[in-house]
Parts: C-alpha cells; sequence; structure tokens
C-alpha cells in the first residue's frame, strides 16, 4: 500500500517541521517529505488541504479493560476509540482483573490486540503481585512477554521496603518504574480535595499532602535506588515544587497530568457530578493553574487521556460510591488543543506533549515524522468543533465531565504502520 | 458543569428540599411563616388537616433513624397523607439492588414525595436528579452534607424566641467537619441575615477552609462564647475516637462540652438547642440540657410544623 498525503501541514515537533508539503508513505513507512521518490505510484491518495498531519498520539494512559472488565468495556470498543482519538500507541495500566502480573496474561492481551490491527499496545506490567504490594513480579519475563515499564497504578505501596526493592530490581534491569504519588495512610476514604468545595459538599477528602509526601518519599527512593521514574497523574502545584526540584537535582524523573486535571478544578463537581469523581481528586483552582503552567515550562512532560471507561450503572451512585474515572482517549487531541490555544502556544509546541515528549517515557521509537520510521499518523482538522456526547464517543464509557461540551479539533484519518485504521 | 440550582423550578419555585445553600431568603421566611400556621394545629384535639390528603409519602431511610423519621411521619399524617415507612438499610441495598433502582420501582407504586435519608453526601440530588420529574425530595440528612428540615426548625426555634435575626450573635460548637447540621444552619442563618456566626471546635472537628462559608472560627469555648444569644450544639459520635479525632470522650466534656460555668459566659438570655439526640456528660451536662435555658424540647415540636410547611409548599408545586 502506497499513500500520498497531499497538501496537509504537516507538523513534526520533534524535527521542528511546520510547512505545507505532502508526505508519501509505502510499505508501512514514511519514505519521503515534500518530494516524492522516484516513480513513486500511490494507491492512495489523501486530500489533507486545511488539515494538519502530525505524528500519531501517544497516550500514558488508556484502560482496555481487558482481562476481566469486559462489561465495561472491550478490547475492541476501546482500540476504535482509540484510533478514533488519532491515538497510534497506548500504554495499558496493569490494572486488570486479573492484574497484568502474568507473561501469559500479557502475551494474551498484545496477541489480541495485534489482531485487531490498530494502534500499538504497550501494557504496563504490575510492580508486584496482584499489585498487592507484597512480593515483586517477574519484571524480566514480563519484560520479554512484551511489558515495556512497570508500575503501581493505584497509588503507592503501604510497604515503603517492597518498594525499595522493587526499584532496586528494576534498575537492575534498567526498567523504568511507573507510579502514582499518594499515601495510602493519609488517602483513607476520601473522594474529594481538602478544600472549599468539598467542605460545603461534606465529601471525604484527600489532601494535597497525599501526593507531597509521596512524591518526596519516590524521590528519596530514586537516590537510594538510581531507578527511573515516571509519576503518573500530578494533580497539586506543590507536588510540581517537589519535582522541579528533582530535576534541578539532575535525577531521572519525568511526570504527566491528566486532560482533566489540565482543565478543570474541584468547582467542576457542582451538585456532585459523578462524572469528575477521579482519582487522585480534582485540587483548586490555583492548583489547576500550576498543572498548566507547569506543562508549559517542562516540568511536567506530558498529557495522557487517563482513560477510565465506566459503565452507567457505576456512575448512576452518589458521589463516593460511584466509580472511579472518566473515558478519555477520544479526547486526548481535543483538550491538549485546547490547553494550547489558551495559553497561546504555537501548534508545534502543544502537540509534542501528546507525540515526541511522550513516547520516550514509554521508551519507544514513536511520535515523529522521520523518513524511515513506521507511518503512523494523526490527519486532523483544528478548526473543527465537534459535541461531545454519548453519540460522539466510540469507546464503551461515555463517562466524562466534559459531556456536552463544544471541543477543538476533529481526527479525520488515523494510519498506523501505513494503513488507514480510521478515517472519518 | 450544570450549575442550576436543582432544587427551585425555573419560577424560582420551591420543588425539592435538598439543602438550604443557595435558596433565596425568601423562600426561607416563606417555609417558616406557613410552619407557623401549623403550629396551631398540633395544638388542637383533632390533629388533622385534609391537605395532602390522597398523597403517597414515601420515608426513604438508608441509614438508621428514629426521631427525624418519626416526625416526618407525623407530619405526614397530620397533612392526612398516606406515610410508607421504608427501613431500606436492611432490605433492598443489601440485596444489591441500587439506590436508583429502589427508587425507580417506589415510583412506579405512585409515589408523590420522597423523604430520603443516606449516609452519602449528595444521595438526595441524585434521587432528585433522576426521579420522574413529578416527584418531590426531601433530604432528610445526606452524608455530611445537608439537613435541611433540622436547619430549619432550628431557625423557627431561633425566630420564636429571639423574634429578629438581624442582631444576633450564634455560635455552633462541636463536630462540624461530620455534621450535616451545621452545614445547613450556616447556610441558613447568613442568608437570614445573622450578622456574626461562630464554630467552635478543635482543628480535628473543622473542615478545612470552613471561614469560607462566612463563620468565624473559635478554638476555645471560653472565648467562642462570649455575647453569644444562641448555642447550637452538636452531637459528638463515637467513631471521632477510633478516627483519631479526638482522644477521648473525657477530655472532650472539659474542655468542649457545655456545663452550667461555659453557658455563663454566654448572654445571660441566650438559647441552648441541640439536634438530639444527645450525648450527655459528652457534648452537653444535664444541667444545661435540662435547664431554662434549654429549648431542646421546644425544637421538637417546632420539627413537626416545619416539616408539614415543607411538605405542604412541595406539594403545593405539583400539578
Amino acid at each position: 500500500m502506497r499513500i500520498h498525503i497531499k497538501n496537509g501541514r504537516v507538523v513534526d515537533p520533534k524535527q521542528g517541521i511546520d510547512v505545507v508539503q505532502d508526505v508519501f508513505i509505502a510499505k508501512g513507512k514514511i519514505v519521503a517529505i515534500g518530494t516524492p521518490p522516484n516513480e513513486f505510484q500511490a494507491n492512495r491518495v489523501i486530500d489533507a488541504q486545511s488539515l494538519v498531519v502530525c505524528p500519531g498520539l501517544v497516550d500514558l494512559s488508556v484502560r482496555l479493560r481487558e482481562p476481566g472488565l469486559e462489561y465495561k468495556a472491550t478490547l475492541e470498543s476501546e482500540m476504535a476509540a482509540a484510533v478514533a482519538g488519532g491515538v497510534t500507541s497506548f500504554a495499558c495500566p496493569p490494572d486488570t482483573d486479573p492484574p497484568l502480573d502474568e507473561p501469559g496474561l500479557v502475551e494474551m492481551l498484545k496477541h489480541r490486540a495485534r489482531n485487531l490491527n490498530q494502534a500499538h499496545v504497550y501494557p504496563v506490567g504490575a510492580l508486584t503481585q496482584g499489585l498487592k504490594g507484597e512480593r515483586l513480579t517477574e519484571m524480566a519475563e514480563l519484560s520479554d512477554a512484551g511489558c515495556v515499564v512497570f508500575g503501581q497504578p493505584d497509588g503507592l505501596l503501604s510497604n515503603l521496603r517492597v518498594l525499595m526493592q522493587a526499584m532496586h530490581y528494576a534498575s537492575t534491569f534498567g526498567f523504568s518504574v511507573w507510579l502514582r504519588p499518594q499515601e495510602i495512610s493519609l488517602t483513607h476514604h476520601g473522594v474529594a480535595h481538602d478544600g472549599e468545595v468539598a467542605t460545603r459538599l461534606g465529601l471525604p477528602t484527600i489532601p494535597v499532602c497525599a501526593e507531597t509526601i509521596a512524591i518526596s518519599n519516590i524521590i528519596l527512593l530514586m537516590k537510594e535506588t538510581g531507578v527511573k521514574v515516571h509519576l503518573c497523574r500530578i494533580s497539586s502545584a506543590e507536588g510540581l515544587v517537589l519535582i522541579r526540584e528533582a530535576k534541578q537535582q539532575g535525577l531521572p524523573v519525568t511526570c504527566d497530568v491528566t486532560i482533566n486535571h489540565l482543565h478543570l478544578s474541584d468547582m467542576d463537581i457542582g451538585f456532585f457530578d459523578s462524572n469528575c469523581h477521579l482519582m487522585p481528586p480534582l485540587r483548586g483552582f490555583s492548583d489547576r493553574n500550576a498543572l498548566r503552567q507547569g506543562l508549559l515550562d517542562g516540568t511536567i512532560d506530558a498529557v495522557c487521556s487517563d482513560h477510565a471507561p465506566v459503565d452507567e450503572d457505576a456512575k448512576l451512585l452518589p458521589f463516593g460510591q460511584a466509580e472511579i474515572g472518566a473515558t478519555g482517549v477520544e479526547l486526548l487531541l481535543s483538550l491538549t488543543l485546547k490547553w494550547g490555544t489558551e495559553m497561546r502556544l504555537p501548534l508545534s509546541k502543544t502537540l509534542r506533549k501528546i507525540t515526541c515528549d511522550s513516547a520516550p517515557i514509554l521508551g519507544i521509537d514513536a511520535g515523529h515524522l522521520s523518513v524511515g520510521s513506521a507511518a503512523d499518523l494523526c490527519v486532523f482538522d483544528p478548526e473543527e468543533y465537534w459535541r461531545v456526547s454519548s453519540n460522539s464517543i466510540l469507546s464503551q464509557g461515555k463517562n466524562t465531565p466534559f459531556l456536552g461540551m463544544e471541543l477543538p479539533g476533529k481526527t479525520k484519518y488515523t494510519l498506523v504502520n501505513g494503513q488507514v485504521v480510521f478515517e472519518s | 458543569m450544570n450549575s442550576k440550582n436543582p432544587q427551585l423550578n425555573e419560577n424560582g419555585a420551591l420543588q425539592h428540599l435538598l439543602t438550604t445553600e443557595g435558596l433565596p431568603i425568601s423562600v426561607l421566611l416563606h417555609i417558616l411563616d406557613t410552619a407557623e400556621s401549623f403550629v396551631g394545629v398540633t395544638e388542637r384535639d383533632v390533629k388533622k388537616i385534609p391537605l395532602l390528603r390522597g398523597k403517597s409519602i414515601f420515608n426513604l431511610f438508608f441509614e438508621p433513624s428514629t426521631r427525624t423519621r418519626t416526625t416526618f411521619e407525623i407530619a405526614a399524617k397530620r397533612l392526612s397523607a398516606d406515610v410508607i415507612n421504608l427501613n431500606i438499610a436492611a432490605s433492598s441495598e443489601s440485596k444489591g439492588e441500587t439506590l436508583l433502582d429502589t427508587v425507580n420501582n417506589l415510583s412506579a407504586m405512585n409515589a408523590d414525595m420522597f423523604v430520603v435519608r443516606h449516609s452519602q453526601s449528595g444521595a438526595a440530588h441524585l434521587i432528585a436528579k433522576h426521579a420522574r420529574s413529578d416527584i418531590r425530595v426531601i433530604n432528610a440528612g445526606d452524608g455530611s452534607h445537608a439537613h435541611p428540615t433540622q436547619a430549619l426548625l432550628d431557625m423557627f426555634t431561633i425566630r420564636r424566641y429571639k423574634r429578629d435575626f438581624h442582631n444576633l450573635r450564634v455560635a455552633i460548637i462541636g463536630d462540624i467537619l461530620h455534621s450535616r447540621v451545621a452545614r445547613s444552619e450556616i447556610h441558613a442563618l447568613t442568608t437570614l441575615g445573622v450578622p456574626e456566626v461562630r464554630v467552635i471546635a478543635p482543628k480535628t472537628l473543622l473542615p478545612k477552609m470552613v471561614e469560607r462559608l462566612g463563620v468565624h472560627v473559635y478554638h476555645s469555648l471560653e472565648k467562642g462564647l462570649k455575647d453569644i444569644d444562641v448555642l447550637m450544639m452538636l452531637r459528638l459520635q463515637n467513631e471521632r475516637m477510633t478516627g483519631a479525632n479526638l482522644p477521648s470522650f473525657e477530655e472532650y466534656f472539659k474542655y468542649y462540652g457545655l456545663t452550667p460555668e461555659k453557658l455563663s459566659l454566654a448572654r445571660k438570655d441566650a438559647i441552648v438547642m441541640h439536634p438530639g439526640p444527645m450525648n450527655r456528660g459528652v457534648e452537653i451536662d444535664s444541667a444545661v440540657a435540662d435547664g431554662k435555658q434549654s429549648v431542646i424540647l421546644p425544637q421538637v415540636t417546632f420539627g413537626i410544623a416545619v416539616r408539614m410547611a415543607v411538605m405542604s409548599i412541595l406539594a403545593g408545586s405539583q400539578t
């Protein structure tokens, strides 16, 4: 299959390209940008007039809900949602049922995903068996099966000794460890940020120090073990201060923020909107502003969707009992663009947060348009606004705080390995 | 993302009572004035009026309660409504039925009004949002969020004894953090124009940024009671010891319990209120609870009139 993408505005943040030109694809790879290779005969010409052609997006957190949680979503539904959102590579957290703690499970997931022939799936292996925080997983075996990094998605282990050993062991093999910094004993039964909104609504709270204490502990353990760490889903201004310091000291730490925390604060909970029941909780408005600024200045490396499809019944409950999470993989592009526009950033600087800056965190070669690399592309209309609704979202989960909003940026074509896997 | 007040209809009339927060002063006064007219009814020999004849009111108590459920039941019966009491903690939820399934099933039995108590903040809002549009919802306490009829009967009591809200200093004393009563009282008092509302508690029993609700924070009972006209005591629950909020009942009583000596620091004509049930010797000394400044029993009596008022106003907005 040879594809000629014509007249698109080609934006590749990694190479600093932002110019209207053509892209030529053959045998699954980008073979030329600008002038066609000799005797190039396209099977298909895509007219990208007034569209942006950029690297396929790399999302650091997409839950497929398989194995075990198929009533919430299936591989089929969520893989289709990912490419509809322009996402061509993503990490999938190990919090499935059972968790991704055995090579067989990982191989099965990789195999099922490969057969669907859509986006590239990169499983995050469980750091501890059953994610219980007691025993280490067979990380090297899991890596052979296809895990690229190892994580503990649900807050910090209660046993710091196990965490330290897991970090030591991972660093033996050069694996990076992904942790969501939240001190469990300070979380208790909390469901909302410890601020004015929770005070008014009478919701149990999670203080900011649950995050900062966890970050401090992780940073100290990094110094002890020398492991590379990615901090998932930062929520607070004070957390960012600690990460900024650690980076200045030269520690190998990266972090991300979700599309929800980039735009929303606890005020958006309104009258108990259970779609705003997220973890970490949406924090105060000044935290939100610090996150937006931290992403701009590079303290935060990447934006992720933290995609978590939830079935409708599980959200039709009082706020504190409603299941945590929001669907998001189809909103990643739009909400990142919205942030970029509001911060008055050039398109290329905005897009790097979901392409060439997120790919290295996952340790993969993706998120750029270099000649000779895999033709994973997203072609979108930056001017088209679309309304978030249960009809416009393909994911089986329709739960998002952005329901009913008009957002900029609509994916028109998604290509993976030179194949058109989505078009609208 | 939705900002419309879910308890008012497009004309600004009350269609559910979920919280006192955001209710206009006109609505609060209308409830209090209507309650005045019902106080007489409760004192007559024949204590029934036919305002709600033919209406079905379901008491949905997902959390145990005797006093509140009983006063709602009496209020409904005095208005000639049919009352169905459901103690759901012991039935559906333990069988796995969801809150909204329960509500939908009861709606199908032609309910007109739900009186809801639930351990989760926001439960009454959820029901009001998803129940059939002609059904009215009264929040009888949701988690630590709101208990609006308790706050309204407290306002009624204050107005009975103090007449005017505009020259009062009111202190709310005790476990503000977990108290839905305290939150609803604060919103009602500030809306009705009380110039100074104080909360008095140790830091472990105060929610963050509580001063944003329009109150002054005191940690010392002695200092906080100076010049106070109305003392609103809160119940202290056992769980506060196991949850590491407090070391012991004894220490709490010594520093925050209301004794005659402490009460003497307030104004001579101050009244003492308590939403019940009381823990004598923990938050309040018996000498105060039964003393001449106590209005705790009248509160209970007025509670029936206030709940009758709320029910009749909500029924009036049903077509």
